[in-house]
């Protein structure tokens, strides 16, 4: 028994269940990072002093970060339009490419962390270290998962696209989507955590 | 679905056996996809859940009603930390208590009300071939399943269960023993497995609907299921995050909910500090207020189904219900500290929370006086299914109307956190939502096994429940009024005041207990007419609504031909018509 529109889209909405899914899904994370951003509002204000970010934190590697992540996005779209325009080589590097960013970003955060606590600061020294790491731990998961997904279509998964292109690309796209949205939840993280 | 081929074998029962031979009995019964096995699955493992988390209350109430005496014959067999010599220690009741919370709101009624029904019957409401996501319903049932059973296990690590009560209220939950931590453990797979089901709900309901069923041309329930999940899928993660972040305070030393300079047992606790212990009330609420919608939207669907069904007339007011259904689901979201009023919050935020929950209250009551008007003038058929639904009408009336003095600022402050409160909210869950559930049972059960549940024990069922719920929870009332507490070990009696109302325990314990006796039946006769009931055809009740069209039970892919909607939901009695109710899926 087949679903109907996992690969053709229906007419009257215009979309296939898997955009449908993925979009409620970010939905729903927005309001996890949201919580998460809104209860650090909340003990900032309510705390009679706040360290500023970059006397703790390192802000050239987390610039470089960023940098890494805004092209990790840039390599996912192409990977997608790779796929559009029925380039499988060519797809394959770029998601190559974005899944090697998304290492390269696990390691620059790697030495971050073993800074920090090399240093004896831990999430228990104060709120701002526990806030600090348990948004970046979250984020960090969350970029872990991404690059699960990217690596399940860059190797195994990708067979699909020699039976059913369409759906293959319809995956990149949604996989996309998320990667994107992991790069946005950091690019609101990088001046809250550590400009501010 | 419905290949050239498969058409070749025209009954039912062909197909069906088609399956029996692709599928095993692993893939079939336990790992299956089909949305109507993990339908069934939910509703078997949340009425589980349920009678656990009522033997629970049952053991409480042994104390509450006889404090300090041993429990006879079950008492030993507790142990000697829990109940020594039979006699019920503070912190087993502690235990029990936040427990019982727990497991039936997040193990026992949304399981059953959303997972249960939500799976079984919303798919076939829509004229679906399945949910959208088939493999993902089956990882949120197991998500589901595991957390179910981390909870469980809480039982039995060092130091028992956690006693923080259902919303594990910081700092106390930061300083609780280590089932506080393994119940935060279980929480992120509820949370998971209700997050993967409510994209997959929404996603089957615009994707999947058959040809010509448009959104008003939806039943009630599948609204119901509509809302239900949009508050799933936005409520619940703050409460996540709200657990995160109680979990770093408890593993990794962190301070999000613990203040500066918290002094317990007479020493200051050394951590950080600079956290604020309202936050977790804050973000707590906002899940948890919207999930007291999760717990009645769906039992206000299935109170639709079944009264429109049994009064062979339309709902009255379909649309203003439906418009109400959505403001309700928004509104839910604009609430949440009408739970707070106690923390000291400004009055201008008060005179906030408690205008907009005056506000949610309208819609509610909407709602209620449709299904009410609805009855007028139909031929009732007092069949077991439409009792339980009519003794929904009353029970949450009930529940709502005394939730009115809870959501005022002035006249919450002396109600709250005493058995008022226990009764209100009860009144609306209990006798409310479980009744619905009940009905529901009862009003799918001959679709799910082609068989019919047995009438007279139905109404055993019913008349015996209806009497205890009332006999448990109206004495409350009058217990809260009086000022006792809800978390008092030995029920009030070391308060002088309360001793005018200690009887009351008793009354509500023996109402308790006798309702377990009564529940007796429906268990005897759900397993008896799963294999001995009246066997029935395909439309035994002369509904209207998709699922019907479907054989009983539905084989995998449930209908033969993909249905068409011709009309809206409820078209019973139209006048001229041959017969008194025409489905929506006849031209």
């Amino acid at each position: 028994m087949d679903i109907p529109y996992t690969v053709e889209v229906r007419r009257d909405t215009g979309l296939t269940n898997g955009k449908i899914g993925i979009w409620l899904f970010l939905a729903s994370e927005v309001m996890l990072f949201g919580a998460l951003f809104a209860s650090y509002i909340l003990i900032r204000v309510g705390a009679p002093n706040w360290p500023k970010g970059d006397t703790i934190l390192n802000v050239p590697m987390a610039t470089f970060n960023t940098i890494v992540l805004i092209t990790s996005s840039i390599t996912m779209v192409m990977a997608w339009a790779s796929l559009m325009r029925n380039r499988f080589g060519t797809f394959r590097i770029y998601m190559g490419a974005t899944i090697l960013l998304g290492f390269v970003f696990l390691v620059v955060k790697y030495f971050e962390y073993s800074a920090k606590l090399h240093h004896g600061l831990y999430p228990s020294t104060n709120n701002f270290l526990a806030i600090y790491f348990t948004l970046t731990g979250l984020h960090m998961l969350h970029v872990i998962g991404g690059m699960a997904v990217n690596a399940y279509l860059w190797g195994f998964g990708s067979k699909l696209w020699k039976t059913n292109p369409v759906w293959f690309t319809n995956r990149v796209e949604n996989s996309g989507l998320f990667w994107h949205f992991v790069d946005l939840v950091w690019i609101f993280l990088f001046p809250t955590l550590y400009l501010l | 679905m419905s290949q050239p081929g498969a058409i070749a074998t025209p009954t039912p029962h062909a197909a069906h056996e088609g399956h029996h031979e692709e599928l095993g009995f692993w893939r079939k019964y336990v790992f299956s996809v089909d949305h109507k096995v993990i339908g069934i699955q939910y509703a078997i493992t949340g009425l589980l859940f349920l009678l656990f988390g009522f033997s629970l209350m049952m053991l409480m109430r042994w104390q509450l009603a006889y404090p300090g005496s041993p429990l006879p014959l079950l008492g030993s067999l507790l142990g000697e930390v829990r109940m020594p010599g039979g006699i019920m220690q503070p912190d087993f009741y502690n235990e029990l208590g936040a427990m019982h919370g727990t497991i039936m709101v997040f193990l026992g009624v949304v399981p059953l009300a959303v997972g249960g029904f939500g799976n079984f019957v919303l798919p076939l409401q829509i004229g679906a071939p399945d949910m959208a996501f088939p493999r993902l319903n089956m990882a949120s049932y197991w998500f589901f399943f595991l957390g179910g059973m981390i909870m469980l296990g809480s039982f039995f690590v060092p130091g028992g269960a956690a006693q923080g009560g259902w919303t594990s209220y910081s700092p106390l939950a930061n300083l609780a023993g280590m089932g506080q931590t393994v119940w935060l453990i279980g929480m992120i797979f509820l949370i998971t497995s209700s997050l993967l089901g409510a994209i997959n709900f929404i996603t089957t309901t615009i994707q999947l609907r058959a040809k010509g069923l448009s959104f008003m041309r939806f039943p009630f329930f599948v609204w119901a299921q509509f809302v239900t999940s949009f508050l799933l899928l936005l409520a619940f993660p703050p409460l996540e995050a709200a657990a995160v972040m109680q979990l770093m305070d408890r593993l990794a030393g962190t301070s999000f909910f613990l203040p500066s300079g918290l002094v317990v047992s007479g020493q200051v606790l050394d951590v950080a500090g600079g956290g604020n212990p309202i936050l977790w009330q804050h973000l707590f609420w906002f899940l948890a207020h919207p999930e007291v919608y999760v717990l009645i939207l769906p039992a206000m669907g299935i109170v639709a189904e079944i009264i429109a069904n049994n009064t062979r007339k339309p709902l009255w007011g379909y649309r203003p219900m439906v418009y109400s259904l959505v403001f309700l689901g928004f509104m839910s979201f604009l609430v949440w500290a009408h739970h707070m009023f106690m923390t000291g919050m400004g009055t201008e935020m008060a005179a906030f929370f408690q205008t907009t929950t005056m506000i949610i209250s309208i819609p509610s009551v909407v709602i209620l006086t449709a299904l009410v008007i609805s009855l007028w003038g139909g031929s009732i058929r007092f069949n077991t299914p439409m009792l339980f639904a009519l003794g929904f009408l009353p029970m949450f009336g009930i529940g709502g109307l005394t939730g009115l003095p809870l959501g005022f600022n002035i006249s919450d402050i002396p109600l709250h956190d005493t058995y008022y409160v226990i009764a209100h909210f009860h009144y609306v869950v209990a006798p409310g939502t479980i009744f619905a559930l009940f009905a529901g049972i009862y009003y799918w059960f001959p679709k799910a096994t082609g068989r019919m549940m047995n009438e007279t024990l139905g109404k055993i069922h019913f008349f015996g429940s209806i009497v205890c719920m009332n006999v448990i929870f109206m004495p409350m009332f009058l217990v809260g009024l009086a000022g006792v507490s809800r978390r008092l070990f030995d029920g009030g009696e070391s308060y002088a005041f309360a001793q005018p109302v200690l009887q009351m325990n008793v009354v509500s314990s023996w109402g308790a207990w006798i309702l377990a006796i009564f529940q007796i039946p429906f268990i005897f006769n759900f397993f008896w007419s799963i294999w001995k009931g009246e066997k029935t055809g395909d439309n035994p009740w002369q509904a209207t609504t998709l699922e019907w069209a479907a054989p009983s039970p539905p084989p995998h892919g449930n209908f033969l031909v993909a249905p068409e909607a011709y009309r809206g939901p409820y078209e019973y009695s139209v006048p001229g018509a041959a017969k008194d109710f025409t489905p929506q899926h006849e031209a």
